[in-house]
């Protein structure tokens, strides 16, 4: 029997309505059940697990370095993010370390990817509360940036380009010129939106005063990223516990304290800015040297090595066909996704393969705060609520 | 036992709090994990949540392990985060292969919710107290639990 709101004894009737699973505005195959009286929802739950595909099994049953492509398809607008997180956390494993210039690069795509990931946010949001045009133009900006990415890793969206130890490649040169041109232009873009929506009265009727969460409920119910941020608290793990050399940037963590629709939205623009900062500061101070780690047990050897070195094709064949062993024991590594807190937790047996391998979805829990904001208020504003958490269904279901 | 580990904070004041709570610690990559006894789970949470100096009143995850066929067969793992000291700190809880079950945490953290209802659909851990325990990710009359040790990965067919 599906999900559904029983009926609570001694209460009038009231109509039910299944908004979903294929609905424009729930941002994938999100099915809500919501009572309504009237125009008015009373009460609300989701119904999830509609792309549910067990990436959780499927990581125990490869090696670390080929579960790093089941990480891109988890959170499909954060691709590099994800990998990020997981690389981190099996190299937590490992203790090995990663050199500055990979570190540096690492730390680039990823505020790229955010970027982007938050275009598309814009974008959907925009248009879920009746703004047609922002969508055009974020996804303008965006195809840029996936331009840069598929310079970079040959993928547009599933890059896999972090590997365990480092990078997959070199990046190819001229790749540099893409983002400076990128980097060079986007800020003009933003006020652009801005000035379509951030003083828009029909966008401010729909988004100030919606949704509101204070910052006990917020932490209550597990919200991380910058729907906590939008509700008051600041906590950026950037910044809180840095990662990836995160610490010898400087920006800022965007934190409003209103709580609602409007304070999220404001709280990412400002993200991307900060973003833009970052990769900024990136681009100029890109260090020289390797970009995998000293550690030929774990790292493939490059090609041309592998041609004159028997050691060099010995590590290779061994990596390849069997993996590497990691000591045995468990590690929790999170990383701040554009969504929230996303986190890999790690345990090894001591095998090449994951024993078990728990994501820690951002949208997953977010989702849970979903309810608590559209009860007592209109059906329409149930689209803004969902698109103001910005949950992706292929994290939450993993 | 490594003295990093001995002078965690945490772990004294828990210690203080209820002595018998903690049944073990361990620390490995410089992260603290604590298991806790199982009828003292609600209680020792409630505490590092309310404690002013520790108060870890985020409650960023729950998941479990199969140790399968050692035996107590699950651990369920909690990892929880002080916003204001910036600390993490894992929890565990063994519970055993036949009729395995854990205190719902949610009275503690609301968000715990969706989190059991997960380990329970894809290990079948029972968690008592819980205000709605059932399937979250897979269909309602799926069999078996998918993430348990000695559930195939192709499936039963």
């Amino acid at each position: 029997m599906p999900i559904t709101l029983e009926k609570i004894p001694g209460q009038e009737e009231r109509v039910i309505l299944s908004m979903g699973p294929q609905h424009p505005s729930t941002h994938g195959v999100l099915r809500l059940v919501l009572e309504l009286d009237g125009e008015t929802v009373v009460r609300a739950m989701y119904d999830i697990g509609y792309l549910h595909t067990g990436f959780e099994k499927s990581f125990e049953d490869k090696t670390y370095s080929q579960d790093i492509t089941l990480t891109d398809r988890m959170d499909y607008l954060n691709p590099l993010g994800n990998n990020l997180g997981f690389c981190l956390a099996v190299e937590k494993l490992l203790d090995i370390e990663i050199p500055a210039r990979a570190q540096w690069i690492r730390v680039l795509l990823t505020e790229l990817t955010r970027i982007q990931s938050h275009l598309v946010w814009l974008g959907t949001h925009a248009i879920d509360l009746g703004a047609m045009s922002v969508m055009l133009y974020c996804f303008r900006e965006r195809e840029t940036i996936l331009h840069i990415f598929e310079m970079v890793s040959g993928q547009r969206m599933m890059t896999s380009y972090f590997r365990i130890g480092g990078l997959a490649l070199e990046p190819p040169l001229g790749w540099l010129k893409l983002v400076e041109e990128f980097v060079k232009a986007f800020p003009a873009r933003l006020e652009e939106y801005e000035g379509l929506l951030t003083k828009n009265p029909i966008w401010l009727k729909r988004t100030v005063g919606i949704g509101t969460l204070t910052a006990d409920e917020a932490t209550g119910w597990g919200l991380s990223g910058p729907s906590l941020r939008g509700s008051g608290v600041d906590y950026d793990i950037r910044k809180k516990e840095p990662y990836s050399s995160y610490e010898k940037f400087d920006f800022k963590v965007a934190t409003r304290p209103e709580g609602d629709v409007y304070a999220r939205y404001l709280v990412r623009l400002e993200e991307i800015r900060q973003s833009l900062r970052i990769v900024q500061q990136a681009m100029d101070g890109i260090p020289e040297g390797p970009i995998k780690a000293n550690a030929p047990h774990i790292v493939l050897p490059d090609r041309e090595s592998m041609k004159t070195s028997i050691e060099a094709l010995i590590y290779h064949f061994k990596i390849v066909t069997e993996g590497f062993h990691p000591p045995v024991g468990e590690v929790y590594q999170a990383v701040e996704s554009p969504r929230g807190e996303l986190g890999f937790y790690m345990v090894s047996d001591g095998s090449p393969k994951p024993f078990r391998c728990h994501v820690r979805a951002p949208s997953f829990a977010n989702l849970q705060a979903l309810p608590k904001m559209i009860e007592g208020r209109l059906i329409a504003d149930v689209v803004a609520c969902i698109g103001s958490i910005d949950i992706i269904l292929g994290e939450v279901d993993r | 036992m490594p003295s990093e580990l001995e002078s965690n904070l945490t772990l004294k004041k828990l210690r203080e709090f209820a002595p018998q709570a903690v049944d073990e610690a361990r620390e490995f990559r410089g992260e603290i994990t604590i298991y806790i006894r199982p009828d003292m789970l609600i209680r020792a949470c409630e505490f590092l949540r309310d404690e002013p100096d520790l108060s870890f009143r985020f409650l960023s995850d729950v998941t479990a392990v199969d140790l399968y066929p050692s035996e107590p067969r699950f651990e369920v793992v909690y990892h929880l985060l002080s916003l204001k000291n910036a600390k993490r700190l894992r929890l565990k809880v063994r519970t055993g292969g036949d009729n395995p079950g854990v205190d719902s945490l949610v009275p503690v953290y609301p968000c715990a919710n969706a989190f059991e209802r997960e380990v329970f659909d894809l290990f079948g851990i029972q968690f008592a107290g819980h205000p709605y325990l059932r399937r979250i990710l897979m269909p309602e009359d799926w069999e078996g639990y998918p993430l348990r040790k000695d559930y195939p990965t192709e499936g039963y067919r």
